[in-house]
């Protein structure tokens, strides 16, 4: 059954072509030089630099993390470019009859087109193309309900109160490792803004499209809902089939002010490396959200590619009253390695947290799940739900669970539940018997195992997310 | 020819299940319409039979020949043969959680019909038949939308096996001990729907241990099988032979386990 499981889950990954599309980009290496050179072709403001040069100086005396469960060789920073960007995008395309066809063409192949006309009605998307925003559509229609959609790198002209209040306010610097290298050469990423009382009249997403080789990609996303206000949010991630592993370190903050409302949803599909490990995306990403008073985010992820994934978005509930969710599916398969869960960290008084992991792993490949729930001392009443999953197909893989629970609140209550389980004979031979050849079997089984995720995925999310599943484990049967 | 009319053909079958001999040479000849019960004590070989002939991984053929229709049963697939029409009604079925009744069987029936160049039933057509299924195995209809035997007692399971039965519409039906575990209200449902679904063109191999379960389900013949064979054969009034003596006057050699103790 391991052979049958195996050859399902050895589809190709689709999304793995590379577009013939002329780039600027940095030679190897990072000094304070690069930064410069970043901020430069930017345009930033003094301030802007300033704050890439101190993380930069921060980041220089930080050390690599090694606690996750997961191993790769050492990563040499030097032999990275640290920018990279299609020529065409050099006089910023005015509309989008200017932008590069060839890279309307890549979106297009992707599933995404940035055309509006064909676009889903509904869902605005922001392009982000190796180091820079290509794109962003539907932003009349957005500003006249007041809300800010657009590359992070515009708001630091246009809206530069909000970035220097909140950026790096959730995430500070220091944080960590990936963090901090992130500070000092993020490109681009999306910024949000919804104003007071608005409910953004469509979904927001972003695609981030990782090309040229040997460039790490740092995105930088910043979400801010003012007061009352909710948005919804997807992004989604691919990258060519290389034989090198390729860096990407993104850091997303979100902002929950009082009775704010924010749903962050990823579809993770960087490339996850061949069947024995070679290449595929680093994928160490922080992402982390503050909910205020009232306030409530929500973070839904299915995690299919990269080669390693370190990962861990996470709630503050700073506020009273604010709830935190995590629902993530992650699935590994090869040699992948994912090492992912959440952080919730209770602080204010009756602040509640949900969180529901998913862990599927297959082939030779180790999932972890990492999740902490913090109880504060002043988190009276505080409430914390934790279901954690694992489901292993074939023989070959590990699933680990590493949960830790701080609970300095003795009216705090903490729920853990856990499982693990097989894809088992039993199942497969049930499903066959009924006339369904396997690879259809292990994936109801497994959609079905996701299900509880999947319902909190926006519709269009949910179907592809169903796919991206079917994809991955095709061959996984055995 | 005598066996132009033979659906299933079984033909000195031996089989063997982790180098352990368990099938040692079953015939078995089954027109289509007909019932056939096998009984026989534990250990007979009775529910590798259903295994064996459904294709079960782990299950491996030594010799002998099977045929559905003409076909050849043994070069094909699980699923292959699941599509040819052999249905196996399982002793203990297993669940498939969060995974819908409903979504199981449309995906089951919508394999099969593809297999056989059927048109795809729509999604309503399906929901009618499988209401009108649930019906039939007094099951409410709020099961189409419970995970795989979520949950299920044992007697919601034993039907709801039953109810995939007359979804699928087989040629030929192994129940494997389908009573173990019912009671007697429970079993008449089951039999019942078996009832329902006996035509000139279905088969049925009813497995048990018991015989009452053929005081519900009438067998056409009986079988007793010891050893890996079957030993003993007749009509219905087998069943009532066995119940009142028991195997052991059955048993003419000490079963292979026994001999290595």
């Amino acid at each position: 059954m391991t052979e049958q499981i195996d050859k399902a889950l050895a589809r190709e990954y689709e999304a793995g072509f590379v577009s013939a599309i002329e780039s600027e980009t940095f030679e190897a290496g990072l000094n304070e030089d690069v930064i410069r050179r970043i901020s430069e072709v930017k345009g930033e403001p003094e301030w802007m630099l300033e704050w890439r040069l101190k993380a930069y100086r921060v980041w220089l005396e930080m050390e690599e993390p090694s606690w996750a469960h997961v191993s790769y060789p050492k990563i040499d920073f030097q032999s990275i470019s640290y920018y990279s960007a299609p020529k065409s995008m050099k006089d910023k395309p005015k509309s989008l009859d200017e932008v590069d066809p060839e890279l309307l063409r890549t979106y297009e192949k992707l599933g995404i087109p940035l055309v509006e006309q064909q676009m889903l009605a509904g869902i605005a998307v922001d392009a982000v193309f190796d180091s820079v925003s290509v794109v962003t559509t539907f932003r009349e229609k957005l500003e006249e309900a007041g809300v800010i959609f657009c590359p992070i790198s515009e708001a630091v002209h246009k809206h530069p109160e909000l970035v220097k209040k909140y950026l790096g306010s959730v995430v500070p610097t220091k944080d960590n490792y990936y963090a901090a290298l992130n500070c000092a050469v993020f490109t681009d990423g999306s910024f949000v803004y919804i104003p007071k009382g608005t409910r953004c009249p469509m979904e927001l997403s972003t695609y981030f499209r990782i090309n040229e080789q040997n460039t790490g990609q740092f995105e930088r996303t910043l979400i801010i809902a003012d007061e009352g206000s909710y948005v919804s949010y997807l992004e989604g991630c691919t990258a060519p089939q290389r034989d090198e592993n390729q860096l990407h370190a993104a850091v997303v903050e979100l902002v929950a002010l009082d009775d704010a409302e924010i749903k962050y949803s990823t579809v993770q599909n960087w490339y996850p490396g061949d069947e024995d490990g070679k290449g595929g995306i680093y994928n160490f990403v922080t992402k982390r959200g503050v909910c205020h008073t009232n306030a409530k985010i929500s973070w839904t992820q299915v995690e299919t590619g990269s080669s390693v994934t370190w990962k861990y978005p996470s709630c503050v509930l700073k506020g009273d009253n604010s709830v935190g969710e995590f629902y993530s599916v992650a699935l590994t398969r090869g040699r992948q390695q994912a090492d992912t869960g959440t952080k919730m960290i209770h602080i204010g008084k009756n602040t509640r947290s949900t969180i529901i992991s998913k862990g599927i792993s297959a082939g030779k490949s180790n999932n972890a799940y990492r999740g902490l729930v913090r109880m504060n001392p002043g988190a009276d009443g505080a409430r914390n739900f934790t279901q954690c999953d694992s489901l292993l197909i074939g023989d070959q893989c590990g699933a680990h669970t590493f949960p830790y629970v701080e609970s300095r609140n003795p009216s705090a209550i903490v729920e853990h539940e856990a499982t693990t389980s097989k894809v088992s004979d039993d199942q497969l031979f049930l499903c066959q018997q009924r006339g369904l050849d396997a690879e259809k079997a292990v994936s109801m089984i497994v959609n079905g195992f996701c299900k509880e995720v999947f319902k909190e995925l926006p519709m269009e999310f949910a179907v592809e997310a169903g796919k991206l599943l079917e994809i991955s484990l095709e061959g996984s049967v055995g | 020819m005598s066996n132009s009319n033979v659906l299933l053909s079984i033909k000195d079958l031996h089989a063997s299940v982790e180098e352990k001999n368990i099938l040692k040479g079953l015939n078995l000849e089954i027109k289509p319409g007909e019932v056939h019960a096998i009984m026989g004590p534990n250990g007979a070989g009775k529910s590798t039979t259903g295994y064996v002939l459904s294709g079960r991984d782990g299950y491996e053929v030594n010799s002998g020949s099977v045929t559905l229709d003409g076909e050849d049963l043994l070069e094909m697939d699980v699923e292959e043969r699941a599509r040819a029409g052999l249905f196996l009604a399982f002793q203990y079925p297993v669940e498939i959680p969060g995974v819908s009744n409903l979504e199981f069987l449309k995906a089951s029936v919508d394999a099969q019909r593809e297999a056989r160049g059927q048109e795809a039933l729509t999604s309503a057509e399906f929901l009618k038949l499988a209401k009108e299924a649930c019906k039939q195995v007094n099951l409410p209809v709020s099961f189409l939308k419970r995970g795989v035997n979520e949950g299920f007692s044992g007697g919601e399971k034993k039907r709801n096996e039953i109810m995939q039965m007359i979804l699928l519409q087989p040629k030929v039906c192994i129940l494997d001990e389908t009573d173990s575990g019912l009671d007697i209200d429970a079993m008449q449902v089951v039999a019942e729907g078996v009832n329902s679904q006996r035509s000139p063109e279905r088969s049925f191999i009813v497995v048990t241990h018991y015989q009452r379960l053929l005081d519900y389900i009438k067998p056409d013949f009986v079988h007793v099988l010891a050893d890996g064979k079957i030993v003993k054969s007749g009509d219905a009034s087998l069943a009532k032979e066995l119940e009142e003596q028991g195997y052991a006057w059955l048993q003419t050699e000490p079963r292979e386990d026994e001999l290595e103790d």
